[in-house]
């Protein structure tokens, strides 16, 4: 859906999205990062499951809340990229021990 | 129409009294207040309570367990009439202890509250750690945690949902409901009553004011002082989690939708309803004692709410001596009351007395000169 338009060339660098290997750049976030993977959606939501992705890019609507080195919910428009950073999109609503 | 009777204050005591009065084929109009006006029925915790209650007043105690009998009732009739899910859980509800000493504090507590009862066997027991964590087997419980009382009759409801269905059955028994009409002044007239609105008059026969804190004024207006104080209650509620939590427990329970609530705090700091970071980081460390993995969990909102305190913490129900007609009901616990509040306390509004068991709840019993 999404593609970059230009090289990152010296400010690129790998993160992984569900364990696999994402090329990103320094100073893009998250959920740009993951509207430009080929399943755009970050997370299912509590209620009916059904996957949602990253909308306002501006921490308002909180839809593009994901899973990062561990810790949940962090909203992804807000959070900015690191080599080597864990992304993981959530499933439905957080259970307590996860 | 003109009304045959007008319920000032629309907020879960008002509108539950109101309901119950056009279930008894009353024309009543319920006059709810303004968007700024302090409404404790927006700030509630959901709480359908009897377990701590009532101790120093053998009718409150009567009362709660009254209004609990009839709850289970009330929710199917509302919910029938408006197709409003209360989300109404009555399976008991806990209040965790923290140490030995909190544990037995508990006990004691309890214990004394069934004493002063003095009927039928207790409707408690205290659970020890094992027993609480087969109860919980989804909670890791923190190292402090030595039990909880449990009371079978405890439970929740979602208060804003509440909130709705009394004012929406209310409509559908022929009430009406006026909002932001305030009230500025009460004329008695003859027998009547007029009030008098920002730009226009209403007269009725029959009053009850139900106005929260905003009460005392107009109560002075017909014969009856009502002391009160806000108490300010802070509350957090979290994201969505699945479930864990079965049982609602004392400023801890996880809603329907999945949000876990945790309340509630008091302090006295006028009609002011700022939320503090001291709270917020007060409720999340008593919290995190109990459930340490709710550390991990993110918090969406904070509030405060103003309780309706009497001096004390006990409901005022009373009919004026020198403007029979005029009522007043205030108290904090609208929820866990409401049942009472349309069935039993509209009926008698209605009959146009107040019954003998209700006696304890006049402000009379403030009128007693404070020892130095």
């Amino acid at each position: 859906m999404f593609r970059k338009l230009h090289d990152p060339g010296a400010q690129a660098i790998t993160i992984f999205i569900d364990g696999r290997p994402v090329p990103a750049e320094l100073g893009e976030s998250v959920a740009a990062v993951l509207l430009r993977q080929p399943e755009a959606w970050c997370r299912t939501t509590p209620v009916s499951e059904s996957p949602r992705a990253p909308y306002c890019m501006m921490g308002v609507c909180f839809e593009c809340l994901v899973e990062v080195d561990g810790l949940a919910s962090v909203q992804g428009c807000l959070t900015p990229v690191r080599s080597g950073m864990r992304i993981a999109r959530q499933q439905g609503p957080r259970s307590l021990s996860a | 129409m003109r009304p045959d009777i007008i319920v000032i204050g629309g907020g879960t005591v008002g509108a539950a009294i109101a309901y119950g009065l056009a279930k008894k084929q009353q024309q009543v109009l319920l006059l709810d207040g303004d968007d700024g006006d302090f409404r404790a029925a927006r700030a509630n915790f959901g709480l359908v309570w009897l377990q701590g209650k009532g101790l120093g007043m053998p009718a409150y105690q009567a009362l709660t367990h009254d209004s609990i009998a009839l709850w289970r009732g009330f929710t199917n009739e509302i919910e029938a009439e408006t197709k409003i899910d209360l989300a109404y859980e009555q399976n008991g509800g806990l209040a965790f202890c923290l140490g030995e000493k909190g544990f037995e504090q508990r006990r004691h507590d309890l214990m004394r509250l069934h004493n002063q009862r003095g009927e039928g066997a207790p409707d408690w027991e205290m659970l020890d750690r094992s027993a609480l964590e087969h109860l919980l087997p989804k909670v890791t419980l923190g190292p402090k945690v030595t039990g909880a009382s449990f009371g079978r009759h405890d439970g929740h409801a979602n208060p804003l949902r509440l909130l709705a269905a009394l004012h929406g059955a209310l409509l559908r028994h022929g009430g009406s409901i006026r909002h932001r009409a305030r009230v500025e002044r009460i004329e008695p007239v003859g027998r009547d009553f007029r009030l008098i609105l920002d730009d226009e008059a209403l007269i009725a026969p029959r009053i009850v004011i139900a106005a929260g804190l905003g009460s005392p004024p107009l109560a002075r207006q017909v014969g009856l002082e009502v002391p009160l104080r806000p108490e300010r209650g802070q509350v957090l509620v979290t994201e969505r989690l699945a479930p864990f939590l079965p049982l609602p427990a004392s400023g801890l329970r996880q809603t329907g939708e999945g949000t876990v609530m945790i309340g509630a705090t008091k302090d006295h700091p006028g009609f002011d309803v700022s939320t503090t970071a001291e709270a917020a980081a007060g409720l999340s460390r008593k919290t995190v004692e109990i459930v340490p993995a709710l550390a991990q969990v993110r918090l969406v909102r904070q509030w405060a709410g103003l309780r309706i305190m009497t001096p004390d913490g006990y409901p005022i129900y009373a009919q004026s001596h020198s403007h029979p007609g005029a009522f007043v009901a205030l108290c904090h616990s609208g929820v866990t009351l409401a049942a009472f509040h349309a069935e039993t306390l509209a009926g008698a509004i209605a009959a146009g007395t107040l019954p003998e068991n209700l006696s304890p709840f006049h402000q009379r019993r403030f009128d007693v000169p404070q020892a130095a």
